[in-house]
């Protein structure tokens, strides 16, 4: 690669935004297309970057490195590896879906609206891709801003309440991960991540740094019990929000786990491993029932969001019960089935915000109650919807049942238990979103606006085609996203169980 | 004492912003006497003349070597120059902002601008002042052109008032900073600042010296504090910023910072650096105390001016905490801060002058309902105001606490690092409140905002520098450290 394509890939869509705003909310129609324009060929460059990657070795690739602030020997330093490279894919495939979704739906703001997605974007693939702790501090939090203003200015009717909780819960979070940064940048005198993950740190240390960072990157994910501001902000922000929220931001919770806490804190890792592993039993058991209970679509959606995530905690953390000296493949298969779950559940929780958002823009309603029998006036539409259901519920051939099941078999070899109460996911899920689509989707039509209802048009047709599409081809053949991360997830592995005392 | 009296041309030349200025303000002053009301802008244009000039005068001294001169009682340095290129620059931006506003409120006059020549004039001599006596004819030459202009809209009762509570809360802080003054002199024989240094540094301290000269350290710690605002010295500040016409909350919430600081670092470091394990503890009180306060306070304020007094509080508590480390790259991170503040500060006042119609002070956060729509441009300067005084990367608000935290972890202050960002946690609260009313509410007035060109173009420069210089602020990182 000659040129610098991580760098284009973030600086494209945020510039591409600025330009966005500068065409103005008084065209609608040229930002649109100038926003999709921009949001295919960021795409079309994520699979260029796929193509050029090589997923024999775990080094980092398409490495940029120029000094920014030398006063604190600060480096603009990106690069990828098979942990980022599928989450910054997921990113850019998932931008323009909500571009399309926001196309005819959003007609406020147009303009601000794109280019609040576009540049979110930007910031997300920045967090994905930064090696140095600084600057991936200032992509993580710029990264609120504009999903700040999305859920404030496009959300519902309690949108304020949602935006300021959602920011300063993240907020909140975050600052201590930036102290212990500083912390660790006056032990080791480099903010360079790959430095830190070399660096000596005493049990004591790893013990504080690991909770600050467990802070930042468990209100993210989020884990119980500071989940709370999910369901707020996924319930107000709007449909393209949601999508974004549940698709790619929680993913940057577990991708802050893969990248920071194990590598630089292995000893606190496996010290507290117990601790996560049971908050993200919580997570799956309890927020399953809790879902259960909801009478907002996008609420209980939501709370599914939460128990699919608690997965991702649970595999990455179940390694250390899972490795048994020469046998790595049950801790293996739980780090790589929290990486197929983050994948999956981007698809299929974008799915299913989406489907919900169909109905939201038809009968402004996502109350389950409002609906009944939709599939006498929405066939086509309800086809699809049944099938994210399944794939929500973990349906085999799904791409909802590889990363559980991975991480279910990751788990056995943990500890029994912690797998049966896991799987305990399998009935929940299926649950919960089955009774959803019964009330929603089947039986007879309950109410005249139900009857009147116009099917899927062939914008929303497409979209929910194409995330179809992703979630069958990663549940029957997800060998392809295994590979890709495979090297880096093993050589993960090994620096989480070196022991750094 | 004998040979420094005699004074060669060529010393004066040290000094010749000062000298500059103080003849501007003469002329100005007579020229003022002689125009008809109807050509007050020619005052307002030869005030703008006489900034530049000092500035650029100040500016061609940089890099000059350290010069002492009028009987070691006036310095000059890096820090000293620098210092008064930004007083004077952010002066003029000030004065650009204001305009509009005190053409519509009637305060157009030859006074307010001679007043704010002076009380330049006495910053400037603070950023040079060698003797704790020169130090306190400049503080006082600032504090009383500061008192006259929070008065002088002397129809509004409120204005009166807070220059009366100003001029009253002020007398008692000079008199605590003589009364120190007169302890440190009492004890160490001497008010010049590298005498004071020698005779503090010096080894065969007796407790009973070190005693006094402590006793006197408090007073002179509780003076400087009460200059920045600092809790619990803070009492005025609240009540004069919303009191004071905007364009004077605006020009004595920035620029005096940067005198005060200067003061602060001529006393505490040039003068009483071997004491700073003593002033130290008295500034982590006075940091948390004020972060504490500044962050928790401003939740409760409708008036915005109350709600930038309370942040200025608390942006003083971090400016003070740069100073606990002892450090030459723990006072750089302090002036970093007060540069990154200033710049913030006025444009967050910019924006509040902006909103103000004839007859009508956009005072409240209600006022800002819908500003998005009213004005998207001016909504988002205020949004990147208001998330980078949150401390949010990439603006450069993030940077300057970023500096200071650093410095104080490394200072092995680490629970007062992690308290210092709960606390700025919880100020971004009132900075969202902000943000929430300008976007996500709707507006109450349709009111088109009128502004003057010069004033949008240096407000939109204003706020595109917080962005721009957040993305690279290593300039400005260094630049600040260099001056210690």
């Amino acid at each position: 690669m000659d040129y610098n394509l991580l760098s284009l890939l973030i600086w494209l869509p945020i510039l591409g935004g600025v330009v966005v705003i500068l065409v103005g909310n008084s065209r609608p129609e040229t930002a649109r297309w100038l926003s999709i324009a921009i949001s295919i060929i960021v795409f079309v460059l994520s699979i260029d970057l796929l193509s050029g990657y090589d997923s024999s070795t775990h080094s980092m690739q398409f490495v940029e490195q120029f000094s920014w602030i030398t006063q604190f020997d600060i480096n603009y330093h990106i690069g990828v590896d098979g942990i980022s490279l599928p989450l910054i894919i997921l990113t850019t495939f998932s931008t323009i879906l909500v571009i399309v979704a926001g196309w005819e739906v959003i007609t406020r703001r147009v303009a601000h609206y794109m280019a609040a997605f576009l540049i979110m974007e930007g910031l997300i693939i920045g967090v994905f891709s930064s090696l140095d702790a600084i600057l991936f501090y200032a992509f993580w939090e710029a990264s609120l801003i504009p999903m700040l203003l999305i859920i404030g200015i496009w959300g519902g009717d309690n949108r304020v309440y949602a935006a300021i909780k959602f920011f300063l819960y993240t907020f909140l979070g975050s600052v201590f991960m930036l102290i212990s940064l500083i912390y660790m940048y006056n032990k080791g005198g480099s903010f360079s991540i790959l430095a830190m993950h070399e660096m000596d740190l005493s049990l004591v240390e790893q013990s504080w740094i690991f909770w600050a960072f467990f802070m930042a990157f468990a209100v993210k994910v989020p884990m119980f019990p500071v989940h709370t501001w999910l369901p707020d902000a996924h319930v107000q922000a709007p449909t393209g929000g949601s999508v974004i929220l549940a698709a790619i931001m929680l993913k940057m919770g577990g991708y802050g786990f893969f990248r920071f806490s194990l590598p630089i804190t292995p000893d606190a890792s496996l010290e507290f491993s117990e601790v996560v592993i049971i908050l993200s039993l919580i997570a799956i058991v309890y927020i399953g029932f809790v879902a259960l209970v909801q009478r907002d679509m996008k609420k209980l959606i939501a709370y599914s969001s939460i128990s699919h995530m608690g997965f991702v905690t649970l595999g990455v953390f179940a390694l250390f019960l899972a490795y048994k000296p020469g046998a790595t493949e049950g801790a293996l298969l739980g780090l790589e089935g929290a990486m197929v779950q983050m994948i999956s559940h981007g698809f299929i929780s974008a799915a299913m915000f989406l489907v919900v958002g169909v109905l939201y823009d038809r009968l402004h309603s996502r109350e389950i109650a409002t609906y009944g029998g939709v599939i006498n006036s929405m066939p086509k539409f309800t086809g699809f919807a049944v099938l994210f259901a399944m794939a929500n519920a973990g349906l085999p051939a799904t791409s909802g049942f590889v990363g559980e099941f991975m991480v279910i078999l990751g788990a056995i070899q943990a500890n029994i238990w912690y797998a049966v109460l896991a799987s305990l996911t399998l009935i929940l899920g299926a649950a919960y979103t089955l009774w959803m689509v019964k009330r929603v989707f089947w039986g007879p039509i309950t109410n005249d606006a139900v009857k009147e209802l116009n099917d899927i048009n062939g914008r929303e047709f497409a979209i929910l085609a194409i995330l179809a599409l992703a979630v069958l081809i990663v549940g029957m053949y997800p060998q392809p996203v295994i590979e890709v991360m495979h090297a880096s997830i093993e050589n993960l592995l090994q620096q989480g169980l070196n022991s750094k005392l | 004492m004998t040979s420094n009296f005699t004074i060669e041309l060529n010393s004066l030349l040290v000094a010749l912003p000062e000298i500059f200025l103080i003849s501007g303000i003469v002329v100005v002053l007579l020229i003022d006497l002689f125009l008809k009301s109807k050509f007050k802008q020619i005052t307002y244009h030869l005030t703008h003349l006489c900034l530049l000039i000092t500035g650029v005068l100040s500016f061609n001294l940089i890099g000059n070597p350290e010069t002492v001169i009028f009987s070691n009682s006036f310095v000059l340095d890096d820090m000293g120059s620098v210092f008064k290129v930004f007083i004077a620059g952010s002066t003029m931006v000030a004065m650009v902002y204001s305009r509009h506003y005190l053409i519509e409120q009637g305060l157009f006059k030859g006074e307010y601008f001679v007043l704010i020549l002076l009380a330049v004039f006495g910053m400037m001599v603070m950023a040079s002042g060698s003797s704790l006596l020169t130090l306190y004819i400049g503080l006082e030459i600032l504090s009383l052109s500061l008192y006259t202009l929070i008065a002088i809209a002397r129809n509004r009762s409120v204005s009166v008032e807070a220059a009366l509570k100003y001029f009253i809360l002020g007398a008692i802080a000079s008199g605590l900073l003589l009364y120190g003054i007169s302890m440190v002199y009492g004890i160490s024989g001497s008010i010049n600042i590298e005498e004071i240094f020698a005779f503090a540094s010096g080894s065969n301290l007796a407790p009973r010296e070190t005693l006094i000269l402590n006793f006197g350290l408090v007073f002179l710690v509780i003076g400087i504090a009460f200059k920045l605002g600092a809790v619990p010295f803070h009492m005025w500040v609240p009540d004069v910023y919303e009191g004071a016409p905007t364009s004077v909350t605006m020009f004595l919430s920035t620029v005096p910072k940067i005198a005060a600081l200067a003061m602060l670092v001529r006393i505490l470091i040039d003068g009483l650096g071997p004491m700073h394990s003593y002033w130290s503890d008295l500034f982590i009180a006075l940091s948390l105390l004020s972060i504490a306060l500044g962050s928790v306070v401003a939740i409760m304020q409708t008036n915005i001016k109350r709600m930038l007094a309370y942040s200025t509080i608390s942006h003083v508590g971090f400016i003070m905490l740069g100073f606990v480390t002892g450090t030459i790259s723990g006072y750089g991170s302090a002036t970093f801060y007060v540069i990154v503040y200033v710049l913030m500060s006025l444009a967050a006042f910019g924006i509040v002058i902006l909103l103000n119609s004839k007859g009508y002070e956009a005072d409240n956060i209600s006022d800002y309902k819908g500003l998005s729509k009213r004005s998207p441009w001016f909504a988002l300067v205020m949004l990147v105001v208001m998330l980078s005084m949150a401390g949010v990367p990439p603006f450069i608000g993030f940077y300057s606490k970023f500096f200071i935290l650093q410095q104080v972890v490394s200072a092995g202050f680490l629970t007062i690092a992690i308290i210092a960002v709960v606390f700025a946690v919880i100020s971004a609260y009132y900075y969202l409140q902000i943000i929430k009313s300008m976007y996500f509410d709707d507006s109450e007035s349709e009111a088109v905002i009128k502004a003057p060109m010069d004033m949008k173009i240096v407000l939109s420069i204003n706020g595109a520098l917080i962005l721009v210089v957040g993305l690279f602020p290593d300039f400005w990182m260094k630049l600040a450290v260099s001056l210690f």
